[in-house]
């Protein structure tokens, strides 16, 4: 699936934003500021930011399924090839080198 | 003339009835709150008890029906995979109101879980409630960091070179897990092998049961 | 700001995952069933709830059962659009209390 406004393609490199700011967040804190992949888009959704306040949500943003090696995101994580998959929305995310 | 919804009546509830003056502080307010919200034509009776109908008619039941016939049908496996929703509907499950359907599919080589660290979203259209412990701050704190930790206590032990993939579902996305077919179950009848399908084997922290539960 | 108290994925300490499931009382039935009411209504929208349960006090938020914490941001959430008042809600509960009695 894919969505003609969307920033990220499968499989480029992100980054999630290291941001701390008050609201109606659905980006997890231990997944902020680690890097990893697209592995899917999955389309554009109302934002929950503005949905939590009362707002209508509007304008759609895109959400990605974004992967993370274990490895990548805790200190200690013994099992190589596990990953973590986060849904997390474009305006979190910033190209990664 | 006003009816009184305090008091025992024909339960449209089918729980473990409380005597309400036991009920905690905030449980009580429950009550007080149909009340009004009845009162002042918010909502009806009718509204209510749909709702706790609609629940009531969802179980693991209409996963373990989705799964075995993915497993029996390659053709529909991946319809399921491709459009689940739309996968669902031929069985004739409603999983319309979920906004987004993912099916997550189980190999030899890859084990999927689901979590929900921000709260405790679930496919519930298919799967009807979450169990309580899903719901647990201990499986919301660990399954992203140590899911093969959490695996381990349902009795599942993936080797090193399986891939253990969780799922945080932060957003729209509903996931359900299909779990690999078991071993020398070729033989087995339909109605056998949903029995092999538990809810915890679609939410991945176990696999499906290797063999009939007597 | 910090993370909410929520917000707990990764957090360390957590121990055994406790397998054990409790048989709903009437009265969890029933705040289930008016939570989606209200959202099939579209009296409330589910992020609303979510974040009335964030902005909860977090010792709140720790110490009530899983619908004890929907109760108390249903009611938050009819309370803040001004469909319910708090007052209101504890006449209300009075009335029914007498009528509960004890034993």
């Amino acid at each position: 699936m894919s969505a003609s406004r969307a920033k990220f393609k499968a499989g480029d490199r992100v980054q999630v934003r290291f941001e701390d700011r008050p609201g109606h967040i659905r980006t997890p804190w231990y997944i902020r500021g680690k890097t990893g992949w697209v592995e899917r888009i999955h389309g554009e959704f109302l934002n929950p930011e503005s949905l939590g306040h009362g707002g209508d949500g509007l304008p759609k943003k895109v959400l990605y399924l974004v992967a993370f090696q274990q490895g990548d995101v805790w200190q200690r994580y013994a099992a190589k090839r596990d990953k973590l998959l986060v849904d997390i929305f474009e305006h979190w995310l910033e190209p990664a080198n | 003339m006003s009816v009184d919804h305090s008091v025992d009546q024909p339960n449209d509830a089918h729980g473990h009835e409380h005597p309400k003056h036991e009920l905690s502080a905030v449980a009580r307010r429950v009550y007080a709150i149909r009340e009004l919200l009845l009162e002042k034509g918010l909502l009806t009776e009718h509204d209510i008890r749909c709702q706790i109908e609609y629940q009531e008619a969802r179980s693991p039941a209409n996963g373990a029906k989705i799964v075995t016939r993915a497993w029996i049908d390659p053709a529909y496996k991946s319809r399921l995979i491709a459009d689940p929703k739309a996968a669902c509907l031929e069985l004739g499950i409603d999983a319309t109101s979920i906004n987004e359907f993912v099916v997550l599919e189980n190999t030899e080589k890859v084990r999927h879980m689901v979590v929900c660290t921000l709260c405790s979203c679930y496919p519930r259209p298919i799967l009807g409630r979450p169990p309580d412990w899903y719901k647990s701050f201990n499986y919301r704190q660990r399954s992203v960091n140590d899911p093969r930790g959490v695996m381990r206590e349902f009795g599942l032990v993936p080797p090193d070179d399986v891939e253990v993939r969780v799922h945080d579902s932060t957003a729209d996305i509903r996931y359900l897990v299909l779990p690999l077919r078991p071993q020398g179950t070729e033989h087995l009848s339909v109605t056998e092998l949903e029995k092999l399908v538990t809810r915890d084997s679609m939410i991945g922290v176990m696999d499906a049961l290797p063999t009939v539960p007597k | 700001m910090a993370r909410g108290h929520h917000d707990i994925g990764g957090l360390s300490g957590a121990g055994p995952i406790d397998q054990s499931q409790h048989e709903l009382s009437d009265w969890e039935i029933l705040a289930d069933a008016i939570n989606q009411a209200l959202g099939a209504k579209g009296i409330r929208r589910t992020d609303e709830l979510r974040r009335v349960r964030e902005e909860m006090e977090s010792g709140a938020y720790h110490d009530m059962s899983y619908y004890e914490r929907w109760i108390a941001s249903m009611e938050t959430i009819l309370i803040e659009k001004k469909i319910l008042t708090r007052d209101e809600i504890d006449r209300k509960l009075a009335e029914f209390e007498k009528k509960w009695g004890e034993p």
